[in-house]
């Protein structure tokens, strides 16, 4: 699978990210590399094999709703980058 | 003999006589870090103050107040310190002041340990050689043209240089096994779920795992012994009974079933590094432990599974890094999602790009089933290796990584390179299985790490016969001269 200065857009926009002219053509060839390279799974027959997302098995795990103490408005804020009025503060969503 | 290189138990006799107090051991560990990290650069943030202040209450209370009383120790930097700067070696996390101790933090806290500071490492402990650090490298203490290995790099490092007692590292595909083997130490990664992961912040949520860095196994157990066990603030965390891992150093090994994976030691491994294994698997003979060859077929699927299982894992940990809550906001946004944009692509690093891009990848519509789902089931299969050598064999036995530490920029131009280093510790990782690994000899000046792999939640075992291995060698009793 070789991958495109046009995908690495595309997966870029998907990711949040920004990436520089130099760095869409260095994600491009090193990206198509490394998936040439994961191609070797396709020499495996994995028909009726079952997924492992988790060595362990994994539950939900439930707990009674009470109420506990928790971090305080201040304290929840003392690593925002901007605030107001006890809340984070983000630029305008809607125009 | 230097105050680090003694004992556990010898240093806490001598706290209790009053020889020795919490405030010398933590001057030690400064005086050395001044004499030694300009050359190593393996901590980010010193807790100096702080880390006095609890020294003297420490020598204050009088009574060692657990396993690891008054003991120097470094923390990687992704597991969150409560007020004491944390920065996963990321410019994004350049200023984050956690509002919370990681469960294994706090743990180490009741045990009685002294925080030195916060370790450096591969940026969100993505790489092999420490030179994904955003702020320095780390510099391998046995040569400091040559890497440490990663992404604990700065973990093995401070404990091979004698800057602290001993040290936490995170392994995700070999991050506490490589590192340790390439700087001369002990690793321990230990079977997912032992530990919380509660605090350390995530990079692959299915294999992450913490564990202890130190110069010898029997430290290695004092401190798995103090950070094992259940946490209801990880749903992930095992609820398994924890036994007395430094009881079971009984130096008794005889009667044991090894395995040698062939393909551990085969193409791609140097034959130095083959050599040492072999001069090992004589030692453990002699303690009475056979061994033979078997095969894990699936090994040499592991490294592509392991890409990008970790890389999608990692582009949706890493998506809350937005620069609305915490870390370095990008100035001037057009809007909120250019906020998003300008503050990830200005604070993340080529290797992270690199990581997320690929992940985001493998996770997007119509290539899922093709990466993701079908590396998920090459996985069973990988696991399925180590479940059958483990209904014939106690333990498994190879080399920690196919060769010793390379040269500072070898390797960073090529990707793929570098992720081949990983070879025979992310098998172990995908398996979720316990392995430790342990200094084995040299080869061209450089320390060659020994691995030993476990069944899951046997730590006890891997550490019994990487102890009685030590007991018999003198490879962990060499010190870097600095």
């Amino acid at each position: 699978m070789s991958i495109d200065a046009k995908t690495v857009e595309h997966v870029a926009n998907l990711a949040r990210l920004e990436l520089s002219g130099e760095e869409k053509e260095q994600f491009a060839s090193q990206l198509s590399a490394i998936l040439k390279y994961a191609e070797k799974l396709d020499e495996l027959d994995t028909e009726g094999i079952e997924p492992t997302s988790h060595v362990l098995p994994v539950t939900n795990v439930m707990r009674e709703d009470v109420v506990r103490e928790s971090v305080s408005n201040e304290t929840a804020l003392r690593n925002a980058p901007d605030d107001e009025d006890g809340q984070f503060k983000v630029p305008a969503v809607l125009e | 003999m230097a105050l680090f290189d003694q004992r556990l138990q010898d240093l806490h006799n001598e706290l209790a006589a009053g020889k020795l107090s919490a405030a010398e051991l933590t001057e030690a560990a400064y005086a050395r870090i001044a004499e030694t990290d300009e050359r190593i650069g393996a901590f980010l943030t010193l807790n100096e103050e702080a880390a006095r202040v609890r020294a003297a209450e420490l020598d204050q209370a009088g009574a060692a107040k657990g396993l690891l009383h008054a003991l120097p120790a470094g923390i990687k930097d992704n597991i969150v310190t409560k007020g004491l700067r944390t920065t996963c070696a990321s410019q994004f996390l350049s200023n984050y002041d956690p509002i919370y101790d990681a469960t294994v933090s706090g743990k180490l806290q009741d045990a009685g340990a002294v925080t030195i500071g916060k370790l450096n490492m591969d940026e969100f402990a993505m790489g092999g050689s420490n030179e994904n650090s955003s702020f320095r490298p780390v510099r391998n203490p046995w040569n400091t043209d040559y890497v440490p290995g990663g992404s604990s790099g700065g973990s093995a490092a401070a404990v091979a240089a004698g800057q602290v007692y001993f040290a936490l590292g995170s392994d995700t595909g070999g991050s506490i096994r490589q590192p340790a083997s390439y700087c001369g130490v002990v690793g321990l990664k230990p079977t997912y779920g032992l530990v919380s992961r509660f605090g350390l912040v995530a990079f692959a949520s299915s294999l992450d795992a913490i564990g202890p860095i130190t110069k010898n196994v029997e430290d290695a157990a004092y401190v798995l012994q103090t950070i094992a066990g259940h946490d209801r603030m990880d749903s992930t965390s095992a609820d398994v009974s924890i036994p007395d891992y430094v009881g079971s150093l009984s130096g008794d090994i005889k009667g044991m079933r090894i395995g040698v994976p062939k393909e551990y030691m085969g193409e791609g491994i140097d034959p130095k590094v083959k050599e040492a294994v072999l001069a090992a698997l004589r030692v453990l003979e002699d303690l009475g432990a056979t061994w033979e060859e078997v095969s894990l077929p699936h090994t040499e699927y592991a490294v592509a599974t392991y890409y990008l299982l970790a890389s999608s894992e990692a582009s949706s940990n890493l998506a809350r890094f937005d620069g609305v809550r915490y870390g370095v906001r990008a100035d001037d946004p057009d809007n909120l999602i250019d906020l998003y944009r300008k503050s990830r692509s200005q604070g993340f690093g080529q290797e992270v790009k690199r990581r997320i891009m690929l992940g985001t990848y493998a996770l997007s519509s119509g290539y899922y089933d093709a990466y993701y789902l079908k590396a998920q089931k090459v996985r069973t299969l990988i696991k399925r290796d180590f479940d059958q050598a483990f209904e014939k064999y106690d333990l498994l036995v190879g080399p920690t990584a196919p060769t010793t530490a390379f040269r500072i920029g070898e390797q960073i131009g090529d990707p793929l390179t570098m992720y081949l280093n990983d070879i025979v510790t992310i098998p172990v990782s995908l398996a979720g299985v316990p392995a430790i690994s342990v200094p084995c000899g040299f080869a061209d000046g450089l320390p060659v790490g020994l691995q030993l792999i476990g069944k899951p939640f046997d730590e006890s075992t891997v550490l019994r016969a990487a102890h009685a291995y030590e007991q018999h060698t003198d490879h962990h009793k060499a010190r870097p001269q600095l």
